[in-house]
Order: C-alpha cells, then structure tokens, then sequence
C-alpha cells in the first residue's frame, strides 16, 4: 500500500488559490457602474453569442469571468433559485443579497470540498427601488463576497479598472457619458483597444423586467 | 454528492421550470376524490375570446366569476399577458386557472432567462397543453380549465391563435376561437361578422360585441356594466409587443355595442 504524501492544508489552499487565479487572469474583466437612471455592466466580449452578462430576475443581473462552463452553471442556478423563490413567494421577495450569498457560499464549498476550484469571479447586480441605493457584489472563487458603491469590476484587471473608474466615475452621469466612462476605464487598464462589447443595462425604465442589452447601433451611435 | 445552497445538483436535464418544480416537489396539486368533489363549490371563470386581424391579435375577457347561481366575484381578471408576444385566457374554475397561468407565465420567461431566447409561439402553445393535460384527473372531478392562448408569432410576422380541450387537445384557430359558459353564444355571433385582416380597432369593437352578445344569453357572462364601471379585459398583441387597451378607449366602443346589441 502505498502512502498519500503529507500536504499541509496551508499549502493545499494557496496551491488552489493559485490555480484559480491564474484561470481567471487569462479571462477579460467585466465592469458595473451607476448612471443616472439606472446600472450599466460592460464586458469586452468578441463573441455575440457566448454572453458574459445575463439576467437573473427583474431587478438583478449576473456576470461572470473565467471559464465559461463553470460560471454559466451557476448563472443557471441562480436563474432557478431566483425563479422558484418569486414564484414560491412574490417577485418582491428575491433579492441580490440573498443569491449574493448563496453564490458565495456554493463558490466556498466548492473550494474547500472539490479537488479542482472553479476558476469566476462574479458580480451580482441590483437595481434599487425608486430611492434606495444600487447593489453591487462581487463574488471571488473562494466565495468571498464583498460589496461594492457606485462600480465595481471583477476579472484580471478588475484593480486596474477600479482605479481608472475611481477617477473617472461621477454621479449623476448621463447613459452616454457613462458608457464612455466605461471605455476611457477599458483603455487605461487594458492599454489597447477593445475587440468587442456587450453592454447591458438595468433601467427601470423598460419596466417590470428591467434587464435590456444594447444592440450594436446604440454603441456604435454614442461613440 | 454535496448539497449546495443554489440548485446546482438537481436532475433538471432541461430550462423548463415545470420540470424544476416536480425536482424540488413544490409541483401544486389538487388531489381531490370524485366524492368529495361532486359538493365542491368553487368560483368559475365564464367567457373568453380571441380574433385576429391583419398582422395581430386581440384577446379578451368579460370580468364575471360564478359559483353556481351566485355572483362570485365582479371584477375578475381572465386574460394575463404571459411575456412579451403572447396573452393565455381561461375559463373554468378560476382558483386552478389561475395557478396555471402564473406557472406558464413563470415557465416562459425562465426558458427565455435559461437559454437567452424565447420559445417560439408553437413551443408556447405545446407546454400550455401539457399543463392542460396535467390537470385531467380533476377535470374529470368537475374542476374543469380551459385556456385559450394567442400570440404574435415573431417567425411568420403573423398573430395566431390557440383553443384547447379538457384533455389537453391544441387547435390552432384561423380566424377567432372562444371559450367558456357563454363561448357558444361568442362564436356564433363572431361568425357572422368576422372579416379577414381587420384593423386593430375593428377585431376590438368585434370582440367586445361577441362578449356583449354572449352575456345577453348567458347569465354567467359579465357583459359591460357601465354603472360600475366594469369593462371587459382587453390585449392587443402585434409586432411591436403586447398592449393593454385601456378604459378609456374600450368604454365608447362599449357602449355602442350595447346600443346596437339587443
């Protein structure tokens, strides 16, 4: 019979850290930020079919760095806690808090439990009810959740792109003005231009399902 | 296998939220024996109708619930947009009706959440009957529903339209389709004044008609009871999405139609 070798836990949970690091790295970074009338997340994202943001529920939408598979398995089940708690219950009664949460504590028992960790980070967005403050959370591999004011972004360059958007970023920006915020925030962090993007906004103003993707003649139209 | 808080782990091969439901056991079921059923008394949902006309659909419904000679409830509503392009009615007992709509209301829009697309207008049509068919065995306790279901199909840039039986039978329908106590009445009448390609307001003022002379007949339909203010339920459904007409436009042709109406 043959022996384990002795791996200190220490190791063992910077090893995966490592790991997952390095997968989200290689993905291209996400950002949210607020606009005057409602939230706007932006990926650069070449592809027009394989999507990085989707929604989740009314008021809230997810996105996701890293590998694909992996963060499209828990957009889904997000999508099906989401769906059966506001049919359970009421449509008021789901919230980004309460999926933030059990993102995070899926994402933290995957890494402690399985042998390979998921490689995403994700944000979860929430567009406030008239007068309450946005939400944003950022979900990492391990499951630490943190939450943001204002923006947030999540992926390989997300500290470059929180620095950019620390200077960039004022309230009360118009949609436009806060779209070019986001592509000045690409530019300086990625230092290139992008290949492609996939821009969505929660605005309350598209009514109940306040989730709506900009299609390529807006973008095109405010740059 | 471990648990998670989020449904990671369930056997759901599919999108569909139905499926979801019966994974978790939360599925809503009436299980009620024939006994006991025969001295149920639940309030029923009476008529409801759809016309097409040139590149659309309307959908209506008068706002009356019966619960055998009595007046259950006045101002009920029986015709719910389900998303964007498309509008189910029902008749029949109104509690079960109910909770089917807002399953097929939740099923589409999770589909749609699931795989980033709708389902086309025939998928729609399909899985409401399957939530008809699931409900045969208290069809056949006396706890009837029967939808109705329209939509604008956004492949064939047409409106179209959808009747079905107890058991869960879909009949798409050329030119108008009814359903309910006062169907009938509806049906007969729309036959003799349906034209093809309508205008929008035409297949209005024709439904709401068909539902007034439908009420003059049968006393479970609610006609239009201006006194109170009780107007039929109206959609309009074309390609720039579903609309609710409102009050204010469905109250003149409401009282014409029971002028001209005897």
């Amino acid at each position: 019979m043959s022996m384990p070798f002795y791996v200190a836990p220490e190791q063992l949970v910077r090893d995966k850290a490592e790991f997952a690091r390095k997968g989200i790295a290689r993905g291209r970074s996400i950002i949210a930020l607020e606009y005057s009338s409602g939230l706007l997340l932006m990926a650069e994202n070449p592809s027009r079919s394989l999507r990085k943001i989707a929604e989740v529920y009314d008021r809230i939408a997810f996105a996701g760095v890293g590998r694909y598979n992996e963060y499209d398995t828990l957009r889904k089940a997000g999508v099906r806690q989401a769906d059966l708690m506001g049919y359970l219950y009421s449509r008021e009664d789901v919230n980004a808090m309460a999926l933030a949460t059990a993102f995070a504590q899926t994402l933290g028992s995957i890494f402690s439990h399985e042998l390979k960790p998921y490689e995403v980070e994700i944000l979860i967005a929430e567009l406030g009810l008239e007068g309450e403050d946005n939400k944003l959370y950022r979900i990492s591999y391990d499951g630490t959740l943190s939450d943001e004011r204002h923006f947030a972004a999540i992926g390989g360059k997300a500290e470059d792109l929180v620095a950019a958007l620390e200077e960039l970023w004022s309230e009360g920006l118009s949609l436009e003005q806060a779209l070019e915020v986001g592509r000045e925030a690409f530019r300086r962090a990625e230092e290139r231009e992008s290949e492609g993007w996939e821009v969505v906004v929660l605005d309350a103003a598209n009514g109940r399902r306040t989730f709506r993707r900009l299609d390529e003649s807006e973008l095109t139209a405010s740059e | 296998m471990p648990q998670f808080p989020l449904p990671l782990d369930l056997p759901v091969p599919t999108s569909s939220f139905g499926d979801l439901l019966e994974a978790v056991g939360a599925t809503p079921r009436w299980e009620v024996s024939a006994e006991a059923a025969r001295n149920l008394s639940v309030p029923e949902g009476t008529t409801v109708l759809a016309v097409r006309y040139a590149g659309g659909v309307v959908i209506a419904g008068d706002r009356q619930a019966t619960e055998g000679h009595l007046v259950a409830h006045r101002f009920i509503q029986k015709v719910f947009p389900t998303d964007r392009f498309s509008a189910v009615a029902v008749a029949g007992a109104a509690g079960i009706a109910t909770e089917m709509v807002r399953l097929f209301q939740v099923e589409l829009e999770h589909y749609e959440k699931l795989e980033g697309r709708r389902l086309s207008l025939d998928g729609k049509a399909t899985y409401l009957a399957r939530l008809v068919r699931g409900q045969l065995p208290m069809a056949l306790q006396g706890l009837v529903v029967v939808p109705l279901f329209a939509g604008y199909d956004e492949l064939d840039a047409t409106g179209r339209l959808y009747s079905y039986d107890v058991v869960g039978g879909r009949y798409e329908e050329e030119d108008f389709a009814s359903t309910g106590s006062g169907s009938r009445l509806a049906k007969s009448f729309m036959r003799t004044a349906f034209e093809p390609d309508m205008t929008p307001e035409a297949a209005m003022d024709l439904a709401v008609k068909a539902l007034v002379a439908a009420a003059q007949e049968d006393t479970a339909t609610g006609g239009p009871d201006l006194r109170r203010n009780i107007l039929p339920t109206i959609f309009r459904i074309d390609s720039g999405g579903i609309t609710e007409v409102a009050d204010e436009e469905i109250r003149p042709v409401a009282e014409r139609a029971l002028e001209v109406i005897r």
